[in-house]
C-alpha cells in the first residue's frame, strides 16, 4: 500500500513528523510501521507539547520511592509499606460513550497500579459535566457515573472520594479522570524496564479485538461534529476478567519470577512492548502469530494499535514459563509466549515467517518528536466588578441559591452508586474533604483527595495552579493526614494555541511553586490536551490527586459536628475576596474577577499548626474553607450532623457578604470542646497563628445572629433536592 | 468453629468475609471453586462480589459449578450455610434458598448504611441479637430486590423464616424506607430448616468501630455459641 498524504493525515502525522519517520528509518515506513509510528508519536504517549514543562516539576523527596516514567508513582509510608498511585484522563472516549468510556477509564488506571505489585486499595475520580441545561448533560452524568461504579463495584475496589462538576466550558467536551491507590511491600515493587537477552516476552490477559484502534490518537485531535463516528474507538472493559488478571498477576508477583512487566494501555501492544525495550535499552522481537485474538483474520496492524482492554506484557527469568502459565491457567486467562528480547534495539515484528515491520526503538520513543510550544502569558484581568451597583441580596437568599445549585448540592446520588465499602478497610467514606483507607492490618492509615479549580485556573493560571495543590494538600490536614505526595491530571485544550499552551505553562509553574514550597512532589500523572470542540477550548483544568499519611489511625473526626456548645473557630485570616467566587456566580452569573490570593507560607504554618492540633486530639471535627466561603462550609457541617451552629456578626469586616462568602485561602474551621480551648489557644498563639472565635455549636439552628436562623432539616432539604429532581 | 469461604472468579467480598471469620476466632478456610471437596467445616460461607462478572444473571454461573453440589450436600446434612449478597444470589439459584432478587427498583446500585430489623432471634444466626433490634448494616448490591411466590411468601410468614426487614432507625418497616423495593422490606430469609441464612447486607462490613460499627459482630457470636 503506497503511503499518500492523506494516509498520514489519517494517522495524525503532520507532514515533517513523516519526513522525520523516513530519516530515522532510512526508507519509506511501511502501513504497519506508520501506524505503530503514528501511535507512539501522538500527544498522548510521547508528551510531546508537555515534556518541557512537565520537566520542571519538583518529583523528588525523601518519601519518593518511584517519581514520574513509570506506571504509576510509588511512595514510602514507613515500615516495609509503600503506596503507589496515578491518575489518568478519559476524557475523549467518555463524550463518545458514557459507561464504557468511563469504565474503561477506571479499569486503565488500576492496571497502571497493580502492574507495579500494589494490591489497589481505593479508586477516586474527578469528573466535569457540561452545563446541567445542555442536552446531552444528563444521559453523561448517568453513563459516566454507572460506568465508573460498574467498573470498581464488581472488581471489588472501594471507590472513596471525588469531585463532581458543571460548568458550560465542558459542554461538548467533558472530562472523567480517574486515580486509584495502591499498597505495595516496599521491596516488592515491579518495574517496566526489561533486562537481559532472549528472555520469554509474555502475552497475558483477555484475547485482542478490533476495539480502540487509534484510541491514543483519537485522545490527540480535537473534537468536531463527526466525532460521534468515533464510537468504534471506544474500548469496551470487562472489570470481571481485571479481576481475575488482578489476582493472577499479585499471586506471580509473590516470588521472582518476573523481570519486567507493563500494561498494554493506550497504544497496547505497541507502546508496552517499545516502553520495556527502550527502558532496558533492548530489542523485542514478537511473532504476531501468536498473539490471542478475539476476531478472525486480524492484521499485524490492527494487532498492533488494537486497545483492548484487560492485558498485559511480561518478560520472565528463564525456567519460570511453565510456573507463570499454571497461575494464569488456573484464573481462565491467556497465556502466551509472543517473543523474546533481542540485541537489536529494534522492534522486530514477524508475521506468517516474515518480517513485517522493524523500527529501532529509539526513534519511536528517545528521538519521538519535542516541541516547544510557543506560549503567551495571561493578560492580567481587570478586576472590574462593582459590588456597589450590585442588586442587594439577603446572606439567606445568597446562600440557599449556593447550597441548592448543581454545583453544591449533596453528592449521595452519585456516591450511593458507588461501593465505598468493599475490603473493609474505609475509615472515612466520601462526603467529608478526604477518604481515609487504613492500610490492611496494620494500624496506619492513608488520607486521599482530588481536587481542581477551573475557574481560578482560567482567570489567573498562575495562582489557579497553586491554589489547587493547596487545596488538596488542606483536605488530606483536615483529616489529620501529613500530605506525602501528588499525581496531576492536566486537563488542557489544543496546545498549538498559544493562549492555551500559556495556561499549561503558567498553571505547571504554579503548581510548581506550591509543591516546592510545601515539599509535596509530584510522582505520577498524565496531560490530556486537545480538549475542546471546532477551536473552543475547555477552560484550563488541572486536577490534582494527593496521598497523605496517618501514622497511627484514630476515629476520623470527619467534618459533621459532634457536639452541643463546642466553640466553633476560624483559622487564617478573611479578607472578603469575591473575585470568583460561588456567591457571584451563582447569584449574578458574573465569572469575571481574579482569583484569590496564595500565601504559601501561610498556608503552610495553618496547615501544620491544625495537623498538630488534630493530632494531639484536641479538635472534634474540621473543614476547610473553600468554594463557598465560610457560611457554605459551615452549612457542609451543620448539613451532615444533627447539630446546628451560631454565629457571630464579623467583628472587623463591615460588608457581610464579603467575610460570609470570600474565598480566601489558607482557612479551617475547628471545632473545640470547651475543656480543650486554652490548650488550642496556646498552641495557635505560640505558632503566631492567626484565629477567631465566629461561634458555638447549637441545637436544631443554622444562626448567623441577626441574619438569618434556618431549621436544620430545612438546610438538608435544601442541599438535598437538586439531583433527585434532575 | 469450623468455618470455609467459598472463593468463585470474582469473588470479592472473600478476604473481607475471612478476615471478619478469623477476628472472630473461627477456624477459617477458603476454597476454590474447582475443588471437588470441602474442608471439614461447621459453617460454609458463599461470599460477596460478582461472581463471573454477573454474566447471565448474578449468581446464575457459580449456583452451577461443581463445588456447589458438595455445599448442597453438606446443607441437606444441617451444615450452617450463610450466602451473603452474591452469596444470597447463589443460593436462590440453587434452590437451597427460594425466592429470587431482582434487580433493585431504581435500576441502580446502591451502596449505604440501612437499618434492618431482626425478626426471628431464635436461630442458630441470630441468638445473640434482641428481637426486633435495630442494626446499622452496609448494603452493596443491584439486584437486592427480593421477590417470590405466594406461597413461599406465606411460609416465610408462618414458619417465621425472615431473617431481617428494612426499617428505619426506630424500627418501623415502610415502603420509604426500602431501598430496592424488596417484597415485604425482606434483607434476608432462612430456609425452613433454618440451617441457611441468605441476606443482602453485608454483615462482615460491621465488626469494626474504626471502620464503621459493632452491630455485625453478633451474628458471627451466634454462630459460636
Amino acid at each position: 500500500m503506497k503511503i499518500t498524504e492523506k494516509i498520514i493525515e489519517k494517522h495524525g502525522l503532520k507532514k515533517e513528523e513523516y519526513e522525520n519517520i523516513k530519516k530515522l528509518l532510512n526508507r519509506n515506513p511501511n502501513l504497519l510501521e506508520l501506524g505503530i509510528f503514528s501511535a507512539m508519536w501522538n500527544e498522548h504517549c510521547s508528551y510531546k507539547s508537555s515534556k518541557i514543562h512537565l520537566k520542571k516539576l519538583p518529583t523528588k523527596g525523601k518519601q519518593v520511592i518511584q517519581g514520574p516514567g513509570e506506571n504509576a508513582g510509588v511512595i514510602d509510608i514507613g515500615d516495609d509499606d509503600a503506596i503507589v498511585f496515578k491518575i489518568e484522563s478519559h476524557n475523549h472516549p467518555s463524550y463518545i460513550e458514557p459507561y464504557q468510556g468511563a469504565s474503561t477509564g477506571v479499569g486503565g488506571i488500576l492496571r497502571d497500579v497493580f502492574t507495579m505489585g500494589a494490591r489497589p486499595i481505593a479508586l477516586l475520580n474527578s469528573i466535569h459535566f457540561g452545563s446541567p441545561s445542555h442536552p446531552k448533560t444528563k444521559s453523561l452524568l448517568n453513563g459516566v457515573v454507572s460506568g465508573i461504579g460498574g467498573y470498581g463495584n464488581c472488581i471489588g475496589i472501594p471507590t472513596v472520594a471525588g469531585e463532581t462538576k458543571f460548568n458550560e466550558t465542558y459542554n461538548e467536551n467533558i472530562l472523567v479522570n480517574a486515580m486509584a491507590v495502591g499498597h505495595a511491600k516496599k521491596n516488592k515493587i515491579f518495574y517496566s524496564k526489561a533486562k537481559g537477552l532472549n528472555k520469554s516476552v509474555v502475552y497475558v490477559g483477555s484475547k485482542t479485538g478490533r476495539d480502540g484502534i487509534h484510541g491514543a490518537s483519537m485522545a490527540s485531535a480535537e473534537f468536531d461534529e463527526n466525532s460521534e463516528e468515533k464510537k468504534p474507538t471506544v474500548q469496551v472493559g470487562d472489570p470481571f476478567t481485571e479481576k481475575l488478571l488482578l489476582e493472577a498477576c499479585l499471586e506471580l508477583m509473590k516470588d521472582d519470577s518476573i523481570i519486567s512487566i507493563q500494561d498494554m494501555g493506550a497504544a497496547g501492544l505497541t507502546s508496552s512492548s517499545v516502553e520495556m525495550a527502550s527502558k532496558g535499552s533492548l530489542g523485542i522481537e514478537l511473532e504476531l502469530d501468536k498473539v490471542p485474538c478475539r476476531e478472525e483474520n486480524m492484521t499485524p496492524y490492527e494487532m498492533m494499535l488494537s486497545e483492548s482492554q484487560e492485558r498485559m506484557l511480561m518478560i520472565l527469568e528463564d525456567g519460570k514459563e511453565k510456573h507463570a502459565k499454571q497461575i494464569f491457567e488456573k484464573w481462565d486467562l491467556d497465556f502466551v509466549i509472543i517473543g523474546k528480547t533481542t540485541n537489536t534495539k529494534k522492534l522486530t515484528l514477524k508475521y506468517k515467517n516474515k518480517i513485517e515491520g522493524e523500527i529501532p526503538i529509539d526513534a519511536l520513543a528517545a528521538n519521538a518528536p519535542i516541541y516547544d510550544r510557543k506560549w503567551s502569558k495571561k493578560k492580567n484581568e481587570k478586576n472590574t466588578i462593582d459590588f456597589k451597583k450590585l442588586k442587594k441580596i439577603k446572606i439567606e437568599d445568597a446562600l440557599i441559591k449556593i447550597l441548592s445549585s448543581p454545583n453544591h448540592s449533596n453528592k449521595s446520588w452519585i456516591t450511593d452508586q458507588y461501593d465505598q465499602m468493599v475490603m473493609c478497610d474505609t475509615a472515612q467514606r466520601s462526603g467529608s474533604d478526604a477518604a481515609i483507607i487504613r492500610i490492611h492490618n496494620k494500624d496506619k492509615a492513608i488520607a486521599v483527595s482530588v481536587d481542581s479549580s477551573a475557574n481560578y485556573c482560567k482567570s489567573h493560571p498562575l495562582t489557579g495552579g497553586k491554589q489547587i495543590v493547596c487545596e488538596n494538600w488542606r483536605n488530606l490536614i483536615t483529616v489529620g493526614a501529613k500530605p506525602l505526595a501528588i499525581t496531576n491530571c492536566l486537563n488542557f485544550g489544543n496546545p498549538e494555541n498559544e493562549d492555551v499552551m500559556g495556561e499549561f505553562a503558567e498553571c505547571l509553574e504554579g503548581i510548581k511553586k506550591a509543591c516546592e514550597f510545601l515539599n509535596y512532589p509530584i510522582v505520577s500523572g498524565n496531560v490530556s490536551f486537545y480538549n475542546g470542540t471546532n477551536k473552543k477550548n475547555i477552560f484550563p483544568t488541572p486536577v490534582i490527586g494527593g496521598v497523605g499519611l496517618i501514622k497511627k489511625i484514630f476515629k476520623p473526626i470527619g467534618h459533621s459536628l459532634k457536639k452541643d456548645k463546642s466553640f466553633l473557630i476560624l483559622i487564617g485570616k478573611t479578607f472578603g475576596h469575591l473575585g470568583q467566587s460561588c456567591f457571584l456566580q451563582e447569584n449574578y452569573s458574573i465569572t469575571e474577577g481574579k482569583p484569590p490570593e496564595v500565601n504559601l507560607t501561610n498556608e503552610k504554618n495553618n496547615g501544620e499548626a491544625v495537623l498538630k492540633l488534630i493530632n494531639e486530639n484536641l479538635i472534634d471535627s474540621a473543614h476547610d474553607v473553600s468554594n463557598g466561603g465560610l457560611l457554605v462550609a459551615l452549612s457542609e457541617m451543620t448539613i451532615s450532623s444533627n447539630l446546628g451552629v451560631k454565629i457571630e456578626k464579623p467583628k472587623k469586616l463591615n460588608n457581610t457578604i464579603e467575610y460570609f462568602f470570600g474565598e480566601d485561602q489558607g482557612r479551617y474551621i475547628l471545632e473545640i470542646g470547651e475543656r480543650n480551648f486554652k490548650k488550642v489557644e496556646k498552641i495557635l498563639k505560640t505558632g503566631n497563628i492567626f484565629y477567631e472565635k465566629i461561634g458555638v455549636t447549637q441545637q436544631e439552628f443554622f444562626e448567623v445572629e441577626g441574619e438569618l436562623k434556618i431549621a436544620k432539616n430545612d438546610l438538608f432539604k435544601i442541599n438535598n433536592q437538586w439531583y433527585n429532581n434532575y | 468453629m469450623k468455618s470455609c469461604v467459598i472463593v468463585f472468579p470474582g469473588s470479592n467480598c472473600d478476604r473481607d468475609i475471612a478476615t471478619a471469620l478469623e477476628k472472630m476466632q473461627f477456624k477459617n478456610k477458603m476454597v476454590w471453586h474447582k475443588e471437588t471437596a470441602l474442608p471439614k467445616s461447621d459453617l460454609i460461607v458463599i461470599p460477596g462480589g460478582f461472581s463471573y462478572g454477573d454474566y447471565l444473571r448474578s449468581g446464575a454461573i457459580a449456583g452451577k459449578s461443581i463445588i456447589l453440589d458438595e455445599v448442597i450436600k453438606a446443607a441437606n446434612s444441617g451444615c450452617l450455610i450463610l450466602g451473603i449478597c452474591n452469596g444470597f444470589q447463589i443460593l436462590t439459584e440453587t434452590g437451597l434458598l427460594s425466592g429470587t432478587l431482582l434487580r433493585n427498583k431504581k435500576l441502580k446500585f446502591i451502596n449505604k448504611d440501612v437499618n434492618i430489623k431482626v425478626m426471628n432471634n431464635k436461630t442458630k444466626f441470630s441468638s445473640n441479637y434482641r428481637l426486633n433490634q435495630v442494626l446499622k448494616i452496609n448494603i452493596a448490591h443491584n439486584e437486592g430486590n427480593f421477590f417470590t411466590n405466594e406461597k413461599h411468601r406465606e411460609q416465610l410468614k408462618k414458619e417465621d423464616l425472615i431473617a431481617f426487614k428494612y426499617c428505619d432507625e426506630k424500627g418501623d418497616i415502610s415502603e420509604r424506607v426500602n431501598p430496592n423495593g424488596a417484597m415485604d422490606n425482606i434483607a434476608g430469609i432462612y430456609n425452613s430448616k433454618k440451617n441457611i441464612l441468605g441476606m443482602m447486607p453485608h454483615p462482615e462490613r460491621m465488626i469494626d468501630e474504626m471502620i464503621s460499627n459493632t452491630d455485625g459482630i453478633n451474628l458471627f457470636k451466634s454462630l459460636l455459641n
